[in-house]
Order: structure tokens, then sequence, then C-alpha cells
């Protein structure tokens, strides 16, 4: 009995083990990666599973929290197990001079023409229009805050603020809350009295700062109490407020916004499936659902003149949130970002 | 003979996979981290030409048309766009700047209808010595750079070694911080865990099982869920914040989160079972006639327990010690949720230069003065643990 047993044992162990060994010669499935949250959970429902059911094949999705330095080292590696990833400006522009990206087929995606500019580029397709804003409370501060200097006024309105760990986005605001104007931000950025002026700035508001790292965390901060104001992504924000009966409120003036773009891994193994999943997931009838589940603007034109006017007013793209918002400029961090992180986390310690 | 050799053949058969298993898990890491941390050939490989003319350069006039032709040339010559983006940001890590200044560069030189004449004539900034300086400093294939830069020195233009300025870099205060906040989850583990392994090996049957149950049941939960719990429980309008002041004993919320506090706790309840097990596994082992006799012979228990007890438990916690301890240097999730700023841990930064900058150079000097700083503090416990009294 026993032998039989061991035998089974043995037998079943040669099984998995064989099937370990040959796993990599079958072909992996498409594998999409996003940034999680509810918005990836869209992104699921519009994009992943009707392009799965259109080929016929499964799509895997995985979530990431960005950093060049992990899609390097996928690639440097070879054989990257990503295909299509929706990446962050910066990442965008340092993987694509870096040679990271598979360069776009424009014809596939229906022309540049059908994009806003800012969502074409040479490695990657606009997926995205999103914001980083002042959120609050509307049922605990009636009279909210219109800048980022009434986000500095401790005085007027009492409490913690949070904001994101990290020089980029900071910096500008404390800028802004100096009294620089929005188009001239980065003018003063540039120069070192104007970092230096955005760290003394930011020396005034030091003491009551609570620091997040990820997305979730200033909307817990601000549903806790934790923080009387906070930055945070609007989509979070609208979100929390559709999901939860929350009254967050945005303020727009002073959002800085960015987008996000897919992007191809180079010599990644379904390079063309993910080309076809990029095309498929700008197509606009597809991307014009996706204001339902998470409230970010869409590079897409046509997708975006087809989004109800009730679910437009919270999107980074509508005409009335744009004009005292300002654009993240890339190329500024992709320069800076090293130096500036190097002295933003000297200067935390101090 | 061939007995004995074919033995040692043997032994060294079956020890073969723990072998490879090290060289390939442990060893080669390690080394490949170090060399990482020194090696700098991501510009001297792409840029031969130009390393022979700034050989000759004085390192401070402005650049000679030799300079910048034997640039061009170089950089016309570069086919991978891999090594040239590690050659980017390797310059750009030195002198800000020159991401978009190669950008520009080199989609200028590859324009052929209209070639430019210099450099200097496609972006200004190639006249100023500064960013030739940083490619200069660039070219050897050997640096001590990163490593420099890990304990906050650098050098100046003229090769002398100077200290960074203090708004620079910090990480010698994070570096000193990770190993006091380290020592202080360790003394917080041995009061908590000490005691609880002692009431856990004289307990006996379900008594013992329920003790052991509790510390092991934390340590199958993801460390991030753990992380996360005690978030809830101690932020302002938390659980225990709302049960002290319930019971009176506090008039408002007491800070316990995004400070050393709130580490402190959230890190030795998340290390805890690394020192109960060690200590219970030793304890165990202690006959348990041991206090009675001492008891019979007339000793006081405190003194029962110091003379007996503690002295036959000590390598338990030595043991678990380290283990906490070590864990505790790379302590990154708990800090960065349940800390302030000033509680960062040297893991985040080394985060940010592997993750966020793609930096290896630097990320890996950091790793190096950790396992020096590490091995360091080692070798002292183990001569201090040598030297101990009444052990073997």
């Amino acid at each position: 009995m026993k032998t039989i047993i061991k035998t089974g044992v043995l037998a079943a162990a040669a099984a998995v083990l064989a099937a370990g060994l040959a796993a990599p010669a079958l072909a992996r499935d498409l594998t999409v990666v996003s940034w999680g949250g509810n918005y990836q959970d869209g992104q699921r429902e519009i994009y992943f599973k009707p392009y799965a059911e259109k080929t016929g094949k499964p799509v895997l999705d995985e979530s990431w929290d960005g950093g060049i330095g992990v899609l390097q080292s996928k690639v440097k590696a070879g054989a990257p197990n990503w295909d299509a990833v929706q990446v962050e400006a910066e990442e965008l522009a340092l993987g694509c001079s870096d040679g990271l990206f598979e360069k776009i087929d424009w014809d596939k995606m229906g022309g540049k023409d059908r994009f806003l500019d800012s969502a074409v580029n040479d490695c990657g397709v606009g997926a995205i229009v999103w914001s980083t804003a002042i959120a609050y409370d509307g049922d605990k501060i009636a009279e909210g805050p219109n800048s980022w200097a009434d986000f500095w006024n401790v005085e007027k309105f009492p409490g913690k603020r949070g904001l994101r760990k990290g020089p980029k986005y900071t910096l500008e605001f404390a800028l802004m809350a100096d009294g620089v104007s929005k188009d001239e931000v980065y003018d003063v950025l540039s120069t070192d009295e104007g970092v230096e002026r955005a760290f003394k700035k930011l020396d005034e508001l030091k003491p009551h700062i609570v620091w997040w790292e990820s997305g979730a965390q200033p909307l817990q901060f601000l549903a806790s109490g934790e923080v009387a104001m906070t930055s945070a992504y609007n989509g979070r924000i609208t979100g929390i407020n559709r999901t939860e009966g929350k009254n967050f409120k945005v303020v727009w003036p002073g959002s800085i916004y960015a987008v996000d773009s897919w992007v191809v891994l180079k010599d990644a193994e379904n390079k063309d499936a993910a080309q076809d999943f990029i095309a498929f997931a700008s197509q606009p009838e597809n991307q014009a659902k996706l204001p339902e589940y998470v409230a970010y603007g869409l590079p897409v034109k046509e997708a975006a003149a087809k989004v109800p006017a009730d679910l437009a007013k919270d999107l980074p793209t509508e005409p009335a949130n744009m004009p005292e918002a300002i654009s993240l400029n890339t190329d500024f961090w992709i320069d800076n970002s090293e130096t500036l992180t190097q002295r933003f986390n000297a200067w935390l310690a101090q | 003979m061939s007995a004995r050799a074919s033995r040692t053949g043997r032994s060294l058969f079956l020890l073969a996979p723990l072998l490879l298993f090290l060289a390939g898990f442990f060893v080669w890491p390690l080394f490949s981290m170090m060399s990482q941390a020194v090696s700098d050939t991501a510009v001297l490989r792409l840029l031969p030409q130009s390393a022979e003319v700034l050989a000759g350069w004085d390192r401070k006039s402005p650049p000679t048309p030799e300079m910048q032709t034997a640039l061009i040339a170089d950089l016309k010559a570069v086919e991978d766009t891999q090594a040239l983006g590690d050659m980017v940001r390797r310059l750009n890590s030195a002198r800000s700047g020159f991401r978009t200044l190669m950008s520009k560069t080199t989609s200028a030189l590859s324009d052929e209808a209209d070639p430019p004449a210099d450099l200097v004539s496609i972006d200004k900034r190639w006249e100023r010595p500064e960013f030739w300086l940083a490619i200069a400093d660039a070219l050897s294939p050997l640096t001590d750079r990163n490593l420099l830069a890990a304990v906050d020195l650098g050098r100046n233009a003229d090769g002398e070694i100077e200290h960074l300025p203090a708004d620079q870099s910090v990480n010698r205060v994070i570096l000193v911080r990770t190993f006091w906040i380290s020592a202080l989850v360790t003394f917080a583990c041995i009061a908590i865990g000490y005691p609880y392994a002692i009431i856990a090996a004289s307990l006996s049957g379900w008594k013992r099982d329920v003790m052991l149950a509790a510390v092991l049941l934390p340590l199958w939960t993801s460390l991030l869920v753990r992380t996360a719990a005690w978030f809830i429980l101690l932020q302002e309008q938390g659980l225990i914040n709302d049960v002290l002041q319930m019971l009176g004993l506090t008039s408002g919320p007491v800070q316990l989160i995004f400070n050393r506090t709130g580490v402190v706790i959230a890190m030795t309840h998340v290390l805890l079972p690394f020192m109960v097990l060690p200590i219970y596994s030793v304890l165990i082992t202690i006959p348990k006639n041991l206090m009675p006799a001492a008891a019979s012979l007339g000793a006081h228990p405190l003194r029962a327990f110091l003379r007996v007890l503690l002295p036959l438990s000590l390598r338990g916690v030595a043991a678990g010690s380290l283990l906490v301890f070590i864990s505790a240097i790379g302590y990154y999730i708990t800090p960065a949720l349940i800390g302030g700023p000033g509680d960062q841990m040297i893991s985040s930064i080394i985060a940010f230069y592997a993750i966020g900058s793609a930096n290896w150079g630097m990320a890996g000097a950091l790793g190096v003065v950790l396992l020096a700083a590490t091995l360091v503090l080692y070798s002292v416990y183990a001569r201090l643990s040598a030297d101990e009294p009444g052990r073997r």
C-alpha cells in the first residue's frame, strides 16, 4: 500500500515538474497592464472582456505602480512577460528614447488626426487625460478652497493637508501657492532660485503635511478626517462620490493634467496583438464608455464628443475645468527628476 | 583511498543542489550588485573617439572643434538605442539636462538633409564646460562616485573628496535612522516576545497550541494586510483612540500614526513571531525540573531566573534578535504607510533609485553600504556573544 502511494506521489510530482518545464514553450496570452483600482475594473468591462470575446483568445490583465526601472529590467532581461502597458507621460518619454517600446503603427490606430495632439507619440497612444487636484469634503467645509494659496492657508482652513510624497506636482503647487501665475510655473522652476522658492514655500506648510504614496490613500485620509484637504487624482474623487455617496469636491483651478499612454514593450511576444488591442481600446464607441466607470478625459476626439453632459462635467478635458489648469511639463521632469528627488528626500529628512 | 574519494564525490553530488542554489541566488546577485555599484562603462563604450580627444582637454575652457567633431562621430555611430539610453541616464544623473539635450542632439544629427555644422549650433548648452565635464568624468570604467554618494560624499572639480551639501543628500542620516528604528523594534520584540515564549513553553496541551497559533496566524497573513490593519487601528478616529477617549484616559486623540510610535508598534507586531519562535524552541529543550531544583536549594524565583533560565535561554534571544533586527533593516512598506516623513528607511531610497529612476549603480552602492554596515554590526555581535561568560 505504502509503495503504491509513494509511486503515485512520485508520478504526480513528475507530472507537475514536466508541466512546469513545458510551460515556457506554450504561447503566453496577451497581457495588458494598467493601474489597478476602480479604473482597471472599468477597463476590464469595456476593453479587456469585449476584446477577448471578439478575438476568442483570453486577455490577462495585471496592475502595476509605475517606475521606469520596472520596464527597463523587463525589457533588458529579454522576452518581457507584459505586452501592452499603460504608462505615465514621463515613462513614455524616457522609455521611448531608451528603446524600451515598440513603435506604434498609427495606421492601425486610425490615424493621428483622431487623437488630441498631446496623445500622439512615436511609441505611445494616449489612453486617458487625468488630473491631480485639490480635494476636500463638501460636507465638512461649506466654503471650500479655490486655489493653492487657500490650500496653504491653515488659519482660514484649519487641519492637516495631504500631498503626494515626491517633488513632482508638489513643487509646482508650492510655486502656485506663492503667487506664480500658472503660465510661468515651469519657467520659474527651471531656475535655481525658483527651486529655492518652492522649497521655502513648502517649509511653511511642512508641519501640517501628511504625505501619501498610493492613489487610494488621500481619499481614505479625507474620509477619516485625518486631513482637511489633500491633493488627489480626479478620477478617484469622483469615483468615491459615486460608490460611497461622499460629497468630495474637486478644485479645478491650479490642477495639473497629464496624459497616460498605452505602449507595447520592445520584443514582447504578443506585440502585434497588443497593437490590435490598443486600436480596439481607441475606438470611439469603446472609449466613450469609460466615463461611466471613472472620470478621466478621453484622448479620442470622437469618443469625447459622445460622453453625456452629466458625466462630462467631471472630466479634466471639460472646457469649463480647463482655463486655470496647467499641463504637466514632461521635459522638465525627465531632466530634473533625479536631482530634485534627492533634494526632496533631503528636505523631508531635515 | 578510492573508497574515500568516491565518498567525497558522492557527498559533493548530494551537496550540488545546495551549492548551485547558493551560487545562483546568493553569490551571483551579491556580486552583480557590488559590480553595478562601481562599474561605469555606459559612456565609455559608446564614445571611444571622444574619450581620446577629451583626455587632452584642460577641463575648464569651452569645447574645441575637435571635441565636437569626435562626439558627433561617436553619436552617429551608435545603433543600439538601449545602450544610448543607459549613457544618457548616467550623464543626466551627473548633470540634469542631458536628457533633453541628447534627444535634441541625436534627432538633429539624424537629419540628413540639413546636417548641423557643430554641436553648439544644435543647442547652446554644448558651449558650457560643465556638460563636457560630466562626459569626461564618466569615461573611466570604474568609479567610486556611487559609493561616495551613498555616504553623502562626492568629488569636486579638482577630484578631491568632499561632503555633499546637506540639502542634497541625507543618506547617512537615513542609514543611522534605519539602524535606530530596527534596534527599537528589536528591543520591543524582546520585551514582549520573551515573557510570551516563557509562558507558552510553561503551558501544555490546548493552551500552548492557542498561544502558538496566536503567534503563527499573523505570520501567515500578508504583510500589506497587517500594515493596513494597523493603519485603521492607529488613525486619529481609529479604534485605539476611540477606546482611549471612551475610557476617559485621554481628552483628545493621541497621534499614533505618521510618526515613530506607529512605525515601531506596527513593525513590532509584524516581526514578533521571529522573536517568539526561536526563544520558544530553546525554552522547550530546557528540563522542566531545573527551576524547582533551584527553588529547593533556596534560590529566590528572580535569582533562579537570572542564574538558571536566562543564561540557558539567551541563545534563543540572541538568535531571535538577529532575525528581527536584520529583517527590520530592510523594511519598506510599513514605514511608508504608517510612518511620517521622518521615518523613511533606507529601503525606500534604494527603491526610488531602482524602480523610479533605473539608476542601478546608485541602488547597488546603497545596498553595498547597508550590507557592509550590517556585517560590521554582526561581527560586533558575534564578538560580544563569544566573550559572554557562562557560554561554551
